[in-house]
């Protein structure tokens, strides 16, 4: 590394230090079904040891937002003491019958799509009072989806840090490039969140990024 | 169909354009707004809905717009002023308007009767 890029390096880590927020508050975003639990959940499990939530293929299996204080990630000589919030999966509609096609009776069907406009609304509102957002992105879907637009659209206009995950590249349909190529204005970690790969990344990113 | 142009959502305040979107909707309309919403006012639309759907009524909304993008204008960034440019957005029903394809500068969309 050439001198002046040691001390560019140098003055830029003092600088961080000096100012940075002693701990960020970083919302987990993305549509219904995206793997935003299941990475919370690895988050946490690697970090910590323990667990955020229960995870299922129904979508809107978390229909109230959690928050997990004080979780410390280390990574590449970099470290970052996070609030992690797993919010609802954000969506502009909900239909009860989705979720009876899932197996669920009638009534529970009713409920869960009831709870989940709550937890959509809870969502929204937690974009006012976050520091920085991981984005999960199902790869193997079409990038371009409202719920994607909305919230790099929002992180762009209060200029707060955006992280996307491409998540599910265990899948062979995946395809982190679309995604890449969609939005190429903001850093991506392709990731499966279910099976571990490239986890290593992700946290070395979300410790440049987020310290 | 409403094809409601820039001028007027320009006059309205962000509630007025949430209320006259969602009772369009509501209405079976399909709405084209010319300029679209900001990204604020698209959170606050989402959060609207959310809070009128009913199970054997009203199911929510579809909506499509282009991303947005900040003003580039050399005079903004001096002043540092963020200024969201919003490209057109189509809004109807969730049981009357299926997005089929969508890329950065296209929108496939099928319209159908209740």
């Amino acid at each position: 590394m050439g001198l002046i890029k040691r001390v560019k390096k140098n003055f830029s880590s003092i600088f961080k230090n000096l100012f940075k927020k002693k701990t960020a508050k970083i919302g987990i975003y993305g549509p219904p079904n995206a793997g935003k639990t299941t990475l919370a959940n690895r988050i946490i499990r690697d970090w910590t040891g323990d667990a955020m939530g229960a995870v299922s293929n129904v979508p809107h299996e978390t229909r109230r937002a959690r928050r997990r204080e004080g979780v410390t990630i280390e990574s590449n000589g970099s470290k970052v003491t996070l609030d992690i919030v797993d919010t609802p999966g954000l969506a502009t509609k909900i239909d009860f019958q989705e979720f009876m096609a899932h197996g669920l009776e009638e009534e529970e069907a009713k409920r869960r799509a009831k709870e989940a406009t709550e937890g959509i609304i809870e969502a929204v509102k937690w974009l006012d009072d976050l520091d920085g957002v991981i984005l999960v992105m199902d790869a193997t879907q079409d990038p371009f989806t409202q719920v994607n637009v909305t919230v790099i659209g929002n992180m762009e206009a209060r200029k707060l840090p955006l992280l996307i995950a491409a998540n599910k590249i265990d899948l062979p349909e995946s395809s982190p490039a679309r995604i890449r190529s969609a939005f190429p204005q903001h850093p991506l970690v392709p990731i499966s969140a279910l099976e571990g790969q490239n986890i290593d990344t992700l946290y070395e990113e979300i410790a440049d990024h987020f310290g | 169909m409403d094809l409601i142009s820039e001028e007027k959502m320009d006059n309205m305040t962000a509630m007025e354009k949430i209320r006259l979107i969602l009772d369009g909707v509501k209405e079976g309309k399909i709405l084209v707004l010319e300029k679209g919403l900001t990204p604020t006012e698209e959170a606050k639309l989402i959060e609207m809905t959310m809070t009128e759907i009913t199970p054997e009524g009203f199911p929510g909304i579809e909506i499509e717009s282009y991303p947005s993008s900040q003003n580039q204008k050399l005079i903004d960034r001096i002043f540092r002023k963020p200024v969201v440019r919003t490209r057109l957005t189509v809004i109807g029903p969730a049981n009357q308007l299926k997005t089929l394809k969508k890329d950065r500068d296209l929108i496939s969309a099928l319209v159908s009767s209740q």
